[in-house]
């Protein structure tokens, strides 16, 4: 690395702002994305210390304090249908529902980078082999196919993290190997394969510092799909097992309650979209700091 | 692409934990009758036997006997896709026809009042978890209003829908849920394609050469028909995907509602049949949206 000493050519060097704190400094100048970073930060935060913040036992029930109304004393937030205080589930319930939301995510942007981003480089017959096997996934609306995988495999944690891996590979993959191919493309590519660096080396100086940078975006963008798909399966008793706290789950045996207590039977459901709509917003400004156009 | 489509359907019945048959062999039943029933049914032999011998009933228009009720699962489906269908054109209507609208006030006027409310709402529609938007219209048009009934398809638990008006009040609320996502994606698109369009330099020489401002819109529709047209394909596919956790909300006797009931009894023939009709809906739909946006701007060609 060549390090010219401000003093040796005359003129002060004025270092220019790198990449990535030029995108942190956008970020924090966008209000929206911050508000919503901060309510994500907050609901993360509550799910993690919810031992210490929860009020009540998310467990423990009364068969006498049975759907409270909101603002009843000790139930601030009401209770539910056993009795169990809702703030408290809803506090424990974020742990489940960002758990079961984010993992596939993660899992997904795994494999669907380490897919599209090998494929996206070797090109030819490997590449048309398994893009074509990644298009039959899309033969599915993503909610359709969750529901099925979770389905044939049964309920539970796991199997509905594994259901939605499984969808959000191929989609992950598919820009992987998009941006992949156009960066393979690039001058600079072909300059370091001339001058002798192997594969492996151009995958991982050149390649992955452009495209890692696109496939996050859009991975950020699918975890708002992902909380609502993750909730929708335990809505469907797909998911999580009662008694755990899950707001998709608490929203399904709250809905006998609708007609005694509309407003505690939706609040569930509004954390989902407030959880879902701050990632969404979030992700939004986090494209437009990386001037990444999709 | 089908026959992809077609051998994802059949390995789902594969993927299951134990086989098809658990749900429907006695506890108590000893090893050689469950190797009698498998025989009975095709699971002993290798897997491509058994796709090919399932393919070539499916070819033929028999998707097998759901094994909770017995019936052929081809009627059911076809009953319930029936009344999905209905729900989801209803829906679709109400969701492309707005959403259409909106992004194109949005992208007309940017950064204008009408432009934010536009963007409002669609962030909104797209993040909105579509089964709780189902309560929450149940609770206000239903529970505190009591304007309109909250689940099924019409009056005395009809099962078959009726272009009447008692059947049409039970669809409003599944309708306009059913809505709300396609509604955000499609006026998210509009406008960024109408925003795209109006800022190139062919619509700055219409109007310097005094073109109408009708005109010029309607070159604007044309440019961005072909995307937009794409986009409502996919929505309209994700519709009746979607329309699971909306059906199940409302007791809405479509597929939705059919496939939550094959995933409760574990009726594993039930949930392949339905899920290959929808896939193979859903192929057969971007097929149609790759032949109009080719008849629409010829500069796109099949492929």
């Amino acid at each position: 690395m060549a390090v010219i000493e401000a003093g040796s050519i005359g003129a002060p060097a004025v270092r220019s702002p790198g990449y990535w704190s030029s995108v942190g400094r956008r970020l924090t100048r966008d209000p929206v994305a911050m508000a919503a970073f901060a309510i994500v930060l907050i609901i993360t935060l509550a799910a993690v210390f919810a031992p210490e913040i929860a009020p009540a036992d998310p467990f423990r029930g009364s068969m006498v304090h049975r759907l409270k109304p909101i603002r009843t004393p000790l139930y601030p937030l009401g209770s539910d249908e056993l009795g169990r205080d809702m703030l408290s589930r809803l506090v424990y319930g974020g742990r489940l529902s960002l758990f079961l939301g984010v993992t596939p995510v993660i899992l997904g942007f795994i494999g669907g980078s380490l897919i599209g981003i090998l494929v996206g480089y070797a090109g030819g017959w490997v590449n048309t082999i398994v893009m074509r096997t990644i298009d039959i996934f899309f033969a599915f609306p993503s909610v359709l196919l969750a529901i099925a995988l979770s389905g044939a495999l049964g309920a539970g944690i796991f199997n509905s993290i594994v259901s939605l891996t499984i969808v959000f590979i191929p989609q992950i993959a598919r820009i992987a190997e998009a941006v992949t191919t156009q960066t393979r493309n690039r001058d600079f590519v072909e300059a370091a394969r001339i001058s002798g660096a192997g594969p492996l080396t151009i995958v991982r100086v050149h390649i992955l510092g452009n495209v890692l940078g696109p496939i996050f975006v859009y991975s950020t963008s699918l975890v708002s799909v992902s909380m609502i798909l993750a909730s929708g399966l335990s809505f469907l008793g797909l998911g999580v097992k009662p008694p755990l706290p899950e707001w998709g789950l608490m929203l399904n045996t709250l809905r006998t309650a609708i007609y005694s207590q509309p407003f505690v039977a939706a609040l569930p459901g509004a954390m989902i979209f407030l959880t879902s709509i701050s990632f969404n917003l979030f992700s939004d400004g986090l494209r437009t700091a990386m001037e990444i156009r999709q | 692409m089908a026959v992809g489509v077609s051998i994802v359907c059949f390995l789902l019945a594969h993927i299951a934990p134990g086989d098809p048959l658990t749900a429907i062999m006695p506890i108590d039943a000893t090893a050689e009758q469950q190797a009698q029933m498998r025989a009975a049914y095709g699971f002993d032999r290798p897997l491509p036997i058994q796709y090919g011998i399932w393919l070539w009933k499916v070819l033929h228009g028999d998707l097998g006997n759901s094994i909770a009720t017995g019936r052929p699962v081809v009627s059911e489906v076809t009953k319930a896709v029936g009344n999905s269908l209905i729900l989801a054109a209803v829906a679709t209507l109400i969701g492309f026809g707005l959403g259409t609208f909106f992004g194109f006030v949005a992208g007309y006027f940017r950064g204008g009042l009408l432009d934010r409310l536009a963007s409002v709402v669609s962030i909104l529609g797209v993040s909105v978890p579509n089964y709780w938007l189902g309560m929450v219209m149940v609770i206000v048009f239903s529970a505190l209003l009591g304007w309109l009934p909250s689940t099924g398809a019409g009056p005395g638990g009809s099962t078959e829908w009726r272009p009447d008006l008692d059947h049409l009040r039970y669809m409003i609320l599944p309708a306009l849920t059913m809505s709300a996502i396609p509604m955000g994606i499609i006026a998210r698109t509009v406008r960024a394609l109408v925003a795209d369009i109006l800022s190139q330099d062919f619509v700055q020489a219409l109007r310097a050469k005094g073109m109408r401002e009708l005109a010029v819109f309607k070159h604007v529709v044309r440019n961005a028909a072909p995307t937009a047209l794409a986009v409502m394909g996919l929505q309209l596919g994700y519709l009746l995907g979607g329309s699971i956790l909306i059906e199940t909300v409302f007791a809405w006797p479509g597929t939705g509602f059919l496939l939550n009931t094959a995933i409760f009894q574990r009726d594993l023939p039930l949930l392949q049949g339905t899920i290959l009709v929808l896939a193979l809906f859903f192929v057969t739909l971007n097929l149609i949206v790759d032949v109009l946006q080719s008849a629409i701007d010829p500069r796109i060609q099949r492929g």
